[in-house]
This record gives structure tokens, sequence and C-alpha cells, in this order.
């Protein structure tokens, strides 16, 4: 048997090997993610370790997850008499104290931001203090330290990037009292853990980077401490521990790089996932393929399999020998899907790498657990999906090889329907309990209620397809006459073949027209919205939500013409367990601005009250009068709540009072500033005059109305382009599914090609015939795919209604376009197979026996 | 016979398969002209090149000497798509089996070659066509749903239908019982009779023979022989001795 499989192997290669490019592109991107992963995380890996030291004093809660952190600007400090008493702890041998400033930009020399939407800048005082490995963290690898205020030393790819050479002046803006300052580059600094990940580093000497970030206070943000000999990390963090004041502690080198890798892994596992969920969608729609070529080619074969079975062989031995090809496929699929995910990871390496995500310093990982998985998954779809068509083929009754025409045992349609039917409704349900009921973990069920609905439509799609294809048929008939009606009969032929094929696109374009429909959605809602609440004539800001100076604010206040201004800081606090956004903002002035509806109470208006949302109260379960504890980093803030008002884009889910800020001990800084023109003013003027304010500061741009509600959509867009790319692997293996269906049809239907040819039919009319089969196809699992799409995104979007996507749209446009876009894919997937066609011999193919 | 026009003619026609050492010379100087109105059969031993002579006079493949003229179109002049145009208008073909499109039932079958020119059958012609080959009641049939016999006569009409200059059918009674063969030499026969139709047909069997005005022998690939007016004591007669002419020659060489 194993002889015949082999043969089969070589004789089928072209269309074995089209197959197994399903699973080639399928496991390319199962272990280009992974390697891409594991990759960043090596990446990040030397970065932590690399950069802490054997015990780190710094405040209480700095090193925990939650948005706190990144949206609140720590503004507290440790005495510098501090490091004093922590040198003389019994133990150390040294310490260096450290000054930490965010929100620090870099100007280019062409004048744009570096690092942009990336990775972040990271600003330090310059010092030599070492790593638990006995490193210095930092060092100079080019010029000189930086000193006094007017130096600077920043990291070599930023320089790079930024255009600068050693002995230029670098423009830099913070978020401090000086929002825009000058220093002269003097030295190159680098890691001791290599790579920065893409993240820009400047270092300023001590007293300059005091000045910017701690307002000028003789203190600092951390403290690196270096143990004597024999003195363990431990040891030494409990004896500093002591001398600490409240509010502070000392965190061993090995804890805080656990605790740093432990917040990247979170992140990289969401990656890891959000990748991992487009290669399974591509092997799902790779499966139909493979299941389609195993199905054809068990047709083609069941002469000779029956021929197997008259001289003995058993059921087992001739499914094992469909099996044991599908296992080859499956290993060379692999195989070849491993080198190129690895070209994939390289790819991705280098995206990242413009989108300010740098990994060049570190070398692509390739871990053993990605080829384990690569082959496990690999050749396991591939003999899961030929199983099918194996059992099948082991049905031929012997007898079938003295019959002319052998059909092959197919199940009924009937239980088909019924198999299908039950499918759809354990995914509806699925999909139900997802979206409304109380499930942990409620995306994994509506995910797998899709997956069951799409396989549902797939299996009842040679029933659901007639319609479609009588309709299509029709049409080709009248416009292409004979020709047209010898297409719509060799995809009715075979309706089960004809479906699978589509399916797979069906597949594809079911997701794309799903989140086609909620970006739309989403898009209509964010534009109603802003019309109705964006009362405001412009809208300062930093184009990454980053905070700036508020000195922009007085600057901009200070422009005739310019009537309100409303600052808004956005804040992160903890309430319970939970992580909440607020504004802090001056009341009276955004109600001057901003119209507030207030179900109930009123606007904050003393530091121990606050105000939110509807949505917010109802799921901290809180109203107005109730007393409530504020987490904020190092402190917390008893406070009561004066109110509770509708939802709405211009004010973050809760309100306090700007002083709070102050209060907690966060850095006071502007996220919005809402500005009305005085009445009567001139609004191009006064819009050009603020834009003219904010110029030198390019963090900041100016936004009207319009140009508010485009940013906001465009980033909606930008989300969608990303998942419309990643969703389009799975459309290039269903076009390949069409090709392969095709080119089998067309060597199965050789005999007939050659009649057709022999009864006078031009190449170029039987070129059309494949052609518009193609296109069939490709229609219908458009159609198919658009339907099943536009009730997974209806479905999701009333589901999410209350979470801001009040809005339906529906893009018929962009849906038509997927039409036309599916049929243009037809026609191109008919290429090499009806060219393969017209170039038949017409006597070999009258001959093909 | 007192038709004196040559429906299409083969001067020296040689084809050769393979190169080298493998060379066969399936035609190795044919010259024939089968004259309109009349039904001719073509004989001789199996690998003789009678399949190989009806595909180059049906265009559908291509000489490697010599020439084929239909009517007054010589073959040779013609580019593929000129061809495709000959086959479809002036040409009809009946294949031994597998004549039929399984998905287009008889009488799409039977229209095909015109739907595909996109030409509309003449109304009079198609009726007589369908009536002859006694089919009427199983147009709407698909192949799968036709005797052997039926589907054969189906490809027939089809090569009538566009009323070709010339019909080639090879062997269209391998295939069939002698009753179903029967059923189709007699429609073959009634279209020359009654419509003065060109006819040439490739057979084995004498009795199919017999239905014809005249037979053509070939045996590697040269003409033998011929006769007129054949029955099928006569057909066998000259069978019988050509062949063993053919085993007598090397003792006699
Ligand atoms: N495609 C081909 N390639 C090589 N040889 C061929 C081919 N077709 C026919 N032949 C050879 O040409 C000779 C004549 O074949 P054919 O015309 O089919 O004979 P007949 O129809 O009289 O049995 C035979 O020897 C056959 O083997
Ligand atoms: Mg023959």
């Amino acid at each position: 048997m194993l002889k015949v499989t082999v043969r089969n192997l070589l004789a089928r290669k072209v269309r074995l090997l089209l197959s197994a490019f399903a699973i080639v592109l399928g496991i390319a991107f199962v272990a280009g993610s992974l390697v891409f992963t594991d990759t960043m995380g090596k990446s990040f890996d030397n970065i932590v370790y690399g950069t802490v030291s054997d015990v780190n004093v710094r405040f209480e809660d700095s090193g925990q997850a939650g948005l706190e952190n990144e949206v609140n600007l720590d503004d507290r400090s440790l005495p510098a008499s501090l490091v004093q008493t922590i040198a003389d702890v019994d133990g150390v041998a040294r310490v260096d104290a450290n000054v930490e400033g965010m929100g620090l930009f870099v100007k280019k020399k062409d004048g744009t931001l570096l690092g942009g939407t990336g990775a972040p800048t990271l600003a330090f005082n310059w010092n030599d203090a070492p790593n638990a490995d006995g490193d210095q963290i930092a060092t100079i690898s080019a010029g000189e330290v930086p000193r006094g205020p007017d130096e600077v030393a920043i990291d070599e790819r930023s320089v790079e990037n930024a255009g600068y050479e050693l002995g230029d002046t670098v423009e830099m803006f913070t978020t401090g009292a000086e929002p825009q300052i000058e220093a002269r580059l003097v030295g190159i600094v680098e890691f001791a853990g290599g790579g920065l990940a893409g993240a820009t580093l400047v270092t300023f000497d001590t007293p300059r980077a005091q000045e910017l970030f701690l307002d000028g206070q003789d203190a600092y943000s951390s403290v690196s401490v270096e143990a004597d000999p024999g003195v363990s990390q431990t040891e030494l963090a409990d004896r500093v521990a002591e001398v600490l004041p409240d509010g502070t502690e000392a965190v061993t080198g090995d804890d805080l790089a656990d605790e740093t890798q432990s917040i990247i892994n979170t992140v990289l596992g969401f990656l890891n996932t959000f990748l991992l969920v487009f290669a399974a969608i591509a092997l799902v729609v790779g499966t139909f393929l493979i299941v389609n070529t195993f199905s054809i080619l068990v047709a083609q074969r069941s002469r000779e399999l029956a021929l197997l079975r008259a001289m003995g062989a058993s059921r087992g031995q001739v499914t094992r020998s469909v099996l044991t090809e599908a296992f080859a496929v499956g290993v060379l699929g692999s195989t070849l899907g491993l080198v190129l995910g690895y070209g994939l990871a390289g790819l991705l390496k280098a995206l990242f790498g413009q989108f300010g995500l740098d990994l060049s310093g570190t070398a692509l990982v390739f871990a053993p657990r990605t080829v384990i998985v690569s082959y496990a998954v690999g050749i396991l779809v591939t003999m899961v999906a030929a199983w099918f068509p194996a059992r099948r083929a082991a049905k031929v009754p012997p007898v079938a090889a003295m019959r002319d025409d052998v059909a092959l045992p197919e199940g009924t349609i009937r239980k088909r329907l019924i198999v299908g039917m039950a499918l759809a409704a354990a995914g509806a349900a699925l999909m139900a309990a997802g979206l409304f009921g109380d499930v942990p973990r409620a995306p994994a069920w509506i995910g797998v209620g899709i997956f069951f609905v799409l396989m549902a439509v797939a299996l009842t799609s040679p029933v659901t397809a007639l319609p479609v294809i009588g309709l299509t048929g029709m049409l080709n008939r009248v416009l292409f006459g004979a020709v047209g009606r010898l297409a719509t009969e060799n995809a009715r032929r075979n309706p089960r073949r004809t479906a699978a094929t589509a399916s797979a696109l069906m597949i594809g374009l079911a997701l794309v027209t799903t989140m086609s429909v909620l970006g739309s959605s989403v898009n209509r809602s964010i534009e109603a919205g802003v019309d109705e609440q964006f009362t405001t004539d412009f809208l300062v800001s930093n184009a990454i939500g980053q905070p700036f100076s508020t000195t922009v604010a007085e600057d901009v206040a200070a422009i005739p013409g310019v009537g309100e201004v409303s600052a808004e800081q956005n804040v992160a606090f903890g309430i319970d367990d939970r992580s909440v956004y607020g504004s802090a903002v001056d009341p009276a002035a955004l109600e001057r601005i901003f119209e507030l509806n207030y179900t109930s109470g009123h606007a904050p208006e003393s530091t121990d009250q606050i105000a939110f949302n509807e949505t917010t109260a109802e799921q901290l379960g809180v109203g107005t009068g109730d007393r409530l504890e504020l987490t904020f980093p190092g402190t917390e803030l008893p406070v009561t709540v004066s109110g509770v008002y509708a939802d709405t884009y211009v004010v973050g889910p809760s309100l306090v009072l700007r002083d709070v800020v102050e209060q907690v001990g966060l850095k006071r800084v502007d996220s919005y500033l809402a500005v009305n023109a005085s009445p009567g003013a001139d609004l191009d003027e006064v819009g050009d005059e603020i834009t003219d304010a904010v110029a030198a500061i390019p963090t900041v741009t100016v936004q009207d109305k319009q140009e508010f509600s485009d940013a906001q959509r465009a980033q909606v867009n930008q989300l969608l382009y990303l998942i419309y790319a990643l969703l389009g692997l799975a459309i290039v293996i269903a076009v390949l599914g069409i090709i392969n269906t095709l080119s089998l049809s067309v060597i199965e239907r050789t005999r007939e090609v050659g009649l057709l040819r022999a009864v006078g039919l031009s190449r170029r009319q039987l070129r059309r015939m494949v052609r518009l089969e193609s296109i069939t196809i490709a229609v219908l699992g458009a159609l198919l795919g658009i339907a099943s799409g536009l009730l997974f995104g209806v479905s999701l979007r009333s589901a999410f209604s209350d979470e801001g996507i009040t809005d339906l749209s529906i893009p018929w446009v962009q849906l038509a376009i997927f039409v036309v876009v599916a049929a243009v894919v037809g026609v191109l997937a008919a290429v090499v197979p009806a060219w393969r066609a017209s170039r038949l011999n017409v006597l070999r193919a009258i001959a093909t026996e | 016979m007192t038709t004196t026009t040559v429906a299409a003619q083969a001067r020296d026609l040689v084809k050769i398969y393979g190169k080298n050492d493998a060379e066969v010379h399936a035609l190795d100087g044919v010259t024939l002209d089968i004259h309109g109105g009349e039904f001719t059969a073509v004989m001789g031993p199996s690998g003789s090149g009678k399949s190989t002579l009806m595909h180059c006079m049906a265009a559908l493949d291509a000489p490697s000497a010599g020439s084929v003229v239909i009517g007054d179109t010589e073959l040779a002049a013609l580019k593929d798509k000129e061809l495709t145009r000959l086959r479809r208008d002036r040409v009809g073909f009946v294949f031994q089996a597998f004549n039929l499109v399984p998905t287009l039932t008889a009488e799409e079958n039977i229209l095909l070659p015109l739907s595909i020119a996109g030409r509309k059958p003449d109304e009079d012609w198609y009726r007589q066509v369908i009536e002859a080959v006694g089919l009427a009641d199983r147009l709407k049939h698909r192949p799968n749903e036709m005797s052997g016999g039926q589907q054969q006569r189906v490809a027939c009409a089809r090569a009538l239908v566009g009323r070709p200059s010339i019909v080639f059918a090879d062997e269209p009674t391998g295939n069939l019982d002698s009753a179903s063969g029967a059923e189709v030499l007699g429609f073959l026969r009634r279209s020359v009779d009654e419509f003065g139709q060109t006819i040439v047909m490739v057979t084995h069997d004498p009795v199919a023979a017999s239905y014809t005005d005249r037979v053509v022998f070939l045996a590697d690939g040269v003409v033998v022989d011929e006769l007129r007016r054949p029955t099928a004591e006569t057909v066998l007669e000259r069978m019988t001795a050509l062949q063993q002419r053919a085993m007598g020659a090397p003792q006699e060489g």
C-alpha cells in the first residue's frame, strides 16, 4: 500500500503542492507570530535584566500595571537626604540616585517629533550606576557625559533617526514649566541591555534633570543600591527597608525584573493571541481547501481505489493510504511554513521598526516550541481535513472497479442540513451567551459562536448555494449564451465542491464584513456624538494623548479673540479593584463650553467630591451621595459622589476638581484644552492664531470640530485596515482554493474540454467558460459571506450599543465593492486553470481515459 | 454515384509520431478523395492509421506533411482560430464514446455547436434531424438517462444539425450492441440519402461497412484497396484477402 501512496504523491505533486500551500501559509503565520513575539520577549529581557540594580528604592505602587501609572504623571520625589541615609546602611557598596522624567519629546532635524506614536522617550539623569551583574547600566559610547544645563546625551539609534550629529543643538519639549528646551548633543548613551526596543533614551546631568522633571528640588525618583560582596539582594533589601520612610519600598533586582517581565508578558501575550487568532482563521480556511483537494483527488481515483478493494485491500488500508498522503502533505507544508514564518517574523520585525518599535538589537528567536507547535498544528490540520474524504474513499465498493461511471457514496444532504441547523443553533446560543450573558472570557464565547455559525453556513451551503447559482446562471446565460450556460452547469454539477470552495472565501468575507459593519457603525456613532456634544470651537490636544505643559493654556488664553478656555487633565485612580479614568477640570470653565446633562446631583464643588457618568456609576454601583475611596499612587482620597451625568464624549467617565491632582501628589499638566472664540471674533482668524501660538510645540495640535471627528475616525480606520490586512491572508488562501478546485476540475473534465474544442469551442470561449465558473464560485462565496457578516455585524453592534456604538451603519457601498472585488478575484483565480484548459491538446483530451 | 464534387481531399498525407528511434509513421502518404453526398467507410487493422486520418482530415490534428482540403479550403493555411471556426461551422464529428457534455440535455447537446457560434438553428432542418434521429421524446433528458445507442444518435444529430459540408465518425458504433448500432447506422444512411450529407466513417465491422457507398482499406498508413457498393460479404472477403497478403508478405520476400 505504501508504494501506491508514494506513487500517488509523486503523480499528483502539483495538486498536492497547491493544497500544501494552504498549510504553508497558515503555519507561516503561526510560526511567524511565535518567532516574532519570542524575539520581542528576548529583546525586553535584555533591557529588563540589564537595567536593574541589586536593590532598587522607589515609591510603593509605582510598579503596578494598572492604567493609573500610564495616565498619571507621578510627581512624588525622594529627598536627597534619603540617599545618604541609604548609603550608610551596612552592606551597601554604593548608591546612585536617579531622576526619571516622562513626557519628554525630541524634535527631529526635519521638525517632526521623534518616536511619534511608537515607543516612549525615557529621560534620566546621567549616572554610572551598575546593574545587578556589576555592569554599568548606561555608558557613553561616543562623545562625553552631559554636564551643565545645556548638554544632553541621547541613544545612537534615536540620534540617527532624528538626523543629528554630535555637537548639534537638539530641541526638546517637556510637560514642565519649560515646555521647550534646547541642548547641545555631546554624547551617545547606550544601555547595558543592548537594544532599547525603539525607546528613546535622553540623559541630562542631575541638576538639569531635577530642574526639568522635579521642579528643581534636590530630590530623586528612585535610588539604585549596590550590595557589598557577600551580601544577598534580599538581605540588603530588608536592611534598606528599615531606614525608608512610609510610602517607599526597597525591591530586589530579581523581583523588579520579574515584575517588569510579567507586565511585558501580558502585553506580548495579548499581541501573540491577536496574531494567532488570524493564524487560526487562515488554518480553518485552509482546512476547506485541503478537504476539497483530497475529495477531488479521491473522486478522480475512485476507480483505482475500487480496484485496490477488489484485489483485497481492506477499508482501513484504503483510508490509511489516503491519510498517509495527508501526513506527507502536512509535513511538507509545515516545513515550508516554518521557513516562511521565519521570514514573516523578520518582516514583522522590520515593520514594527518602521512604527518605532525597533528590535534590530536582537536576532530572531527560533525556540524549539515554535517548531513543535508548527509541525503539530500543520500535520493535525491536514490529517483531520483529509480524514473525511479518506473515509469516503474507503466506502467505494469493490464492484465500482468494473463500472463505467463511479460516483462516490456521499452523505445525504439532509444529514448535512440537520447537522448544520444544530451547529447554527449552538453557535447562536454561544454568541448570545457571550454578548448578553455574564460569562467569563466573553470574547472567546462570541468567537466560538461565530465559528459554529460559519461552519453551519459552510455545511448547508450546497443547498443555500442553489438559488445564488441559479441567479448568476441566468445572468451568465443572458450575457454569454452557451458558454455561460456551460459554466453555470459546471458550477452546479457538484454543489458540494462548489460550495466548499466558496465557503473558504465566505469565511474570510464574513469576518471582513463583520468588521466593516462594526467599523462603520463606530464611525457613525462618533460622528453623531461629536455632532451633538462637541460644542467647542477648537480643541487643543496631543496627537497621541500625551499631556502637555500648563503653559500652553496660559498662552492660548492670552490670545485676543479667545473667549473661554477649559483645560482638562486625564487622571486615573483605583476604586476597589477597578481602574477608573477621570477628567480633572475646573467645572465652571467646563460648563461655559460644554453642557453636561446631570441626571442627578451636580458637578463636584470641592476636592472631596466626584461625579460619574451613568455607565460608570452603574458599573460601580454607586449613586449621588455615596462615599468612596479613590486610590492614587501612594495615597488615598475619600470622596462623596456629587452627581451623575449622561455619557458624553467631551469629558471622561468621571469628573474631579483640578486641585485634586496636586493634592494626591501628581504632576499638573493638561491633556485637552477646549477653546471658544469670544462672541463676534472671526473663527478662522482665531483658529490661525491658536495654531501659531502652539506652533512652537509640535506635540500639541489644534483641531476644529471636523478635524476632531476626522482624527477620531482615522484611529478607528487604522485598526480596521490592520485587521483587513490580516484577514487578507484568509482571502489569499481562499483564492488558492478556487485555483486548486478549478485546476482539478479542468483535469477531471479533460475529455469534455476536448469534446467542446472538437465541436468548435474556441480557446477564448473555453477560457471564458472557466472564468465564469470561477466568478460564480467567488460571487457565491462573497454573497454568503456578506450575508453572514451582516448578521454578525448587526448583532454585535446591538450588543455593544451600551459601550458607545450607539448608531448602526451598514456600509452598502463597501459591501458592493466586496462583491465586485470577489468577481475580480474569480477572474484572477481562473487565469491559470483557464490557460491550462485552453492549452489542452484536443486529441489528447479526447483520448484521455 | 453520379456526384462529381469532391467534399474533401487528402494529398500525400504523412503523420509521424515520436522522434528518431521511436518514430511511428501513422500515415505514410495517404491520398484520398471524399466525394460529396457519399457515405464512405474507412477500414483497416488496428493501428493502421484510421483515427489519425480522421483527425487530420477533420482539422483536429495537423499532419506532418501533405495537404488536406475541405471543400476548397486548404487546412495548412489556417490559424488555430480559423481551424476552430471551420470545425464549428463546416465539419461534424462523432467519436466512439463520450460525445456528449454530461451537464447538458440532449437538445442542448445537439444545439451546442450552433449556440457556441451564437447561431439560431434552421427550424425546419432541426425538426427533420430530430425526426430522423428518432429522439423527439428524449430531448429533455441528460446523457446519463439515455442508452448508449441513444447517446450516439444524439451525437450524430449534433454533428448534422449545423449542416456541415462533411461529417467524420470514428467507430461510432464501436461501443454499441448490434441493435443500437443499427439504429445509428440507419440514421447515418438516411441522412446521406435524404439530405445529401457527406459522411466518412471508420469501422471494424463489415456489417457497418455494408451501410456505406464505398469502402477504403488502410494498412500501415497507406491506402491499399477500395470497394464500391459493399455488402458485408464482399467486405469480409477483401479484409481476409488483405490480412492474408499482410501475413504472407514476409514469406514471399
Ligand atoms: N499520440 C500518439 N503518439 C504516438 N503514436 C501514436 C499516437 N496516436 C497514434 N499513434 C500510433 O499511430 C499509429 C496509428 O494509430 P491510429 O490512427 O490510432 O490507428 P487506428 O485508429 O487505425 O487503430 C499506431 O501505431 C499508434 O500507435
Ligand atoms: Mg482508432
